[in-house]
């Protein structure tokens, strides 16, 4: 056994897009123990609360994560609605399962593609980004923003869009189906890509509910866990969530994939069954009580707490998020427990990190 | 555009920013806009860069990381602060724990505006820190020419191998 040395990764770091660091404690090749530390993107957003009024915070909400930014919105109206006790249009939370399911396909397409840059495939990271444009041109299309699109809102939505222009998203999603399908197939079945992935950073069934995993990497080690089967708008469209056992980075990077094309036929379903109507109910008064949310994002689920004063005012007492990867932080440090040095980043990168969520 | 005769390698860091500026800069070098096409590479080693991108705005933990970056990377060198988050702190101004734009800790070349930046803004952002790149190279170049020849007994400074063929004329 060799001598134990402490190798610092981050907060700088060519695979991480984003800061996080940890001290990896090594023997020879082996790691013996990874110490997160984190802290470089806290803002202490929640507690903007006492500044902003409340039909304004969904701004800064969105702005916890630029990629999951569209479910960020969702989740806080969906809490402040709650409390308020307001059922919102059929229609606009049909709108807002689209754009969840797009921001989906845009959040794992750019996922895969870091995925490809971190073991070193750089025109199939380029692929995956080329893809995601289309997305993007979408969710530009209908929302006008291309990552942060500020169209939910306390009581439903802001923007319409009409039914022939859904049609035409779908065929649009149709048309890039082969595209990322022949992708996929890269990421399943090539040889180097598979000697990268499979049998990496195993986490067992046991183990990933004790440590209270969430989203693809809990679906990954067979937990049947999926916070959009107890959704009404996803019930509808007949949701089944994707679970493999093997636990592995390859069973995640599969989970995430069989997301991608669920999502298309979410979307193609619910813009069959999309309901006319209007697309919001008008809002009045202050939030009393206190409620809660949940929602499935990306990465996993995501929980939302609004708590009103008692005697209503135009702010909130407390606010509150739970977001996916500071649940499945946990894992990740148990999954770098006993791995090689250079299966560092494939581990890190499979838990899909979203640093900027962690610390908001 | 013509004095993008070199070229330029970018580094980015990310400070407190929501991610969206982030991904807006990784799109960049992505296919459809492919900044590569200028020979615009991102790099994630500070001495190897010209450029620093910086996203999102400074705090406690991070701003003796970004004044790091910033120290390691060789003269000349522009900064480019991307986001209204890295210019002076956005939307997160009055959180509690945000210091301001990255202007507070590190002299900022370019600001960039937008929540989140668009690819275009930040390209046109990076083109405009590439004239001042080009700017600045010539300035230390004449700086280090006047040292030169002003004290002879001083220690020699480093002839700036911007161009070759100048620097062998020089030696000869
Ligand atoms: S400027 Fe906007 S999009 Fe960019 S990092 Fe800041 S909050 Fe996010």
């Amino acid at each position: 056994m060799g001598k134990r040395t402490i190798i610092p990764f981050g907060p700088q770091h060519p695979v991480l897009p984003e800061p996080v660091h940890l001290d990896l404690v090594i023997e020879d090749e082996k790691v013996v123990e990874a110490i997160p530390s984190i802290g470089f993107i806290h803002r202490g957003l929640e507690k903007l609360v006492e500044k902003k009024e409340y039909t304004e915070m969904v701004y800064v909400i969105e702005r916890i994560c630029g990629i999951c930014s569209f479910g960020h919105g969702w989740g806080y109206c969906g809490a402040v609605e709650n409390a308020m006790g307001i059922q919102i249009p059929e229609r606009a939370e049909a709108m807002r399962t689209i754009w969840h399911e797009l921001s989906r396909l845009h959040s794992h397409l750019l996922w895969l593609g870091l995925l490809a840059d971190g073991f070193g495939f750089d025109s199939l990271f380029m692929h995956c980004w080329r893809i995601r444009e289309t997305i993007l041109d979408i969710l530009e299309e209908t929302t006008g923003g291309r990552v942060i699109f500020s169209v939910c809102k306390v009581g439903g939505i802001r923007k319409d869009v009409d039914n022939d222009y859904l049609k035409g998203i779908v065929e649009k999603l149709h048309a890039i189906e082969d595209d990322i399908r022949s992708l996929t197939t890269v990421f399943m079945n090539d040889t180097s890509v598979k000697n990268r992935l499979c049998g990496v950073g195993v986490l067992s069934k046991e183990e990933a509910l004790d440590l209270c995993t969430v989203g693809p990497m809990a679906r990954a080690s067979g937990i049947e866990l999926d916070m959009r089967v107890g959704t009404p708008s996803y019930q509808k469209l007949g949701f089944e969530p994707i679970v493999r056992t093997e636990g592995d980075c390859y069973a995640r990077c599969a989970v995430r994939i069989g997301e991608i094309f669920q999502s298309i036929e979410l979307i193609e379903k619910a813009v069959e069954e999309m309901p006319d109507g209007p697309i919001e109910v008008a809002v009045k008064g202050n939030v009393e009580g206190e409620a809660t949310f949940r929602l499935e994002q990306p990465r996993g689920g995501a929980f939302y707490y609004a708590k009103g004063f008692e005697k209503g005012t135009k702010f909130l007492e407390r606010m509150r998020v739970r977001t996916p990867t500071n649940m499945n932080i946990p894992a990740m440090t148990k999954m770098l427990q006993g791995c090689d040095l250079a299966d560092v980043p494939m581990i890190v990168l499979t838990i899909d990190p979203c640093i900027s969520c962690t610390e908001r | 555009m013509s004095y993008i005769t070199k070229s330029p390698w970018i580094i980015h860091y990310d400070g407190s920013s929501c991610n969206g500026c982030d991904i807006e800069v990784l799109a960049c070098l992505t296919p459809m806009y492919d900044v590569e096409r200028f020979g615009i590479i991102n790099t994630g080693n500070p001495k190897h860069a010209d450029v620093f991108l910086v996203t999102g705005s400074v705090n406690e933990q991070n701003k003796n990381v970004v004044k790091q970056i910033y120290e390691q990377m060789p003269e000349p060198k522009v900064v480019v602060a991307v986001g209204i988050c890295a210019n002076n702190g956005g939307i997160f101004k009055e959180c509690y724990n945000i210091q301001g734009g990255v202007d507070t800790v590190i002299p900022v070349d370019c600001y960039v505006p937008g929540c989140a930046a668009r690819p275009e803004a930040i390209i046109d952002g990076v083109v405009k820190g590439l004239g001042i790149l080009a700017e600045k190279r010539e300035k230390l170049r004449q700086e280090q020419l006047a040292a030169k020849s002003g004290a002879k007994a001083a220690p020699q400074a480093m002839p700036v191998l911007d161009d070759p063929a100048e620097a062998k004329e020089e030696e000869a």
